[in-house]
């Protein structure tokens, strides 16, 4: 694994770790957990193997691993998305219309599964092979993020948890 | 063949622009008679070109220090070392092994050949071999493949956890086509061994041996052997040795051994 080509992957990590995040500073420390994870576990990387998708792995499950420790459960409910804890936003109580906000609305799992697709272009299959969850579950997640952030842009709340400020 | 209906992941796919040139057309042949529907992916569409034109921006912003630093391996970071394979070392840490083996009189060598390198333990380890032989004895059984099926995975994973002294879990593999079929104990060199049976869509089947047996302590990167028709990926951690074998060809055993690798490490 050589410095160059790690190099070249960081903006890319950097990129993604703010649209999931929203935060510059959290973003840049997962990014930095990242790597040093990478570096300490070199001898799973198998050379020759895409680079990219080894480290996506690697930060996909460092943020398993952060969520699952505040909180006892917060798997899977995902799923049907009524009111999912979403990570917290100061614009919780405001009427959401801008994409960014939008996103912060959407559960973890349809965020992540949206942006691998939007921003890094990844396959369905790739996706599911990093995530290690079945095409079909990709599938489901994506085009119920899709609709979710779809609904909220149009101002029809797709989640109970907002409210219009009067 | 031609009156597939139109489903939601083909439209997803069509907002991606994931679909064959032919399943294109009767998409969009579909989305000119329903204009809600088209209405919708145009909408996905828009919001795939205002996130990449949100986020894009942050691939040109310069890097921080620490992260660019991150490039290059940290100075204290590599956590366990079974890494001495040589094409792993960097440049400068070979010429640096030089200079230190010249400068100490050679000293840097003879070392080395006192002591074994994890890569020839792992090379004497009997590991591959009898995963491998397991695998060829149980795997083309058609009546009886396994001896707990995994229609009792609950009790397979007590029962071998219990006899083998340790929890061991079979890995989910279903995402990659594999799904376990069931599970055996085999006797090992000291006692008792694991074997998970996987099957796929096709009958191909796979399987994962788990020894608790290794004493010397050696961890291993990944290594491959191949016994007569089936192909093994093998690795140590701890005392746990880990092998999975197929008579599948080499790079898609690798994909499955690096998911079951991840799942065991992650556990």
């Amino acid at each position: 694994m050589d410095s160059r080509a790690i190099l070249a992957e960081i903006p890319r990590l950097r990129r993604y770790a703010r649209a999931m995040l929203g935060d510059r500073a959290a973003a840049d420390d997962l990014v930095q957990d990242t790597l040093e994870r990478a570096w300490a576990r070199l001898y799973q990387w198998r050379a020759g193997s895409d680079m990219r998708a080894w480290l996506f792995g690697i930060m996909h499950n460092l943020r398993v691993d952060q969520l699952r420790r505040p909180r006892l459960s917060t798997q899977s409910i995902d799923e049907d998305g009524f009111d999912v804890p979403t990570r917290p936003t100061q614009t919780d109580e405001l009427e959401v219309r801008d994409i960014e906000s939008a996103l912060n609305h959407l559960p973890d799992e349809q965020r992540e599964v949206l942006l691998l697709v939007a921003l890094e272009e990844m396959s369905y299959a790739d996706i599911a092979a990093m995530l290690g969850i079945p095409i079909g579950t990709v599938m489901s997640r994506l085009s119920r993020g899709r609709e979710r952030l779809r609904l909220i842009m149009n101002g029809e709340q797709a989640s109970a948890r907002l409210r219009v400020v009067r | 063949m031609n009156a597939q209906p139109i489903t939601e992941a083909d439209l997803q796919a069509w907002v991606d622009a994931a679909l064959p040139e032919a399943r294109r057309g009767e998409v969009e042949g579909y989305l000119a008679a329903q204009p809600e529907e088209a209405e919708r992916v145009r909408a996905y569409l828009e919001q795939k070109q205002a996130l990449k034109s949100l986020f894009d921006p942050v691939l040109d912003e310069p890097l921080p220090e620490n992260l660019s630093a991150l490039a290059s391996p940290p100075a204290a970071a590599i956590e366990r070392p079974p890494k001495p394979l040589l094409e792993r070392w960097s440049l400068q840490r070979i010429a640096a092994g030089i200079v230190v083996a010249l400068v100490s009189g050679l000293a840097g060598w003879m070392v080395h050949d006192r002591y074994p390198s994890a890569e020839s333990l792992a090379r004497t380890s009997p590991l591959p071999r009898q995963a491998a032989v397991a695998h060829a004895v149980f795997s083309p059984d058609v009546r009886r493949p396994v001896e707990v099926s995994a229609e009792n995975e609950d009790q397979l994973v007590a029962w071998l956890s219990k006899r083998l002294g340790t929890p061991v879990r079979p890995p989910k593999l279903g995402a990659l086509g594999f799904e376990l079929i069931g599970g055996r104990l085999l006797p090992g060199n000291s006692g008792p061994v694991a074997q998970f049976m996987y099957q796929d869509a096709t009958g191909q089947r796979l399987t994962l041996y788990v020894s608790t047996e290794n004493a010397n302590n050696q961890d291993t990167a990944f290594r491959f052997a191949k016994e007569g028709q089936v192909n093994v990926f093998y690795w140590i951690d701890g005392k746990f040795g880990y092998a999975l074998s197929a008579g599948i060809d080499k790079g898609k055993l690798a994909r499955v051994a690096t998911a079951v690798y991840d799942q065991i490490e992650r556990k």
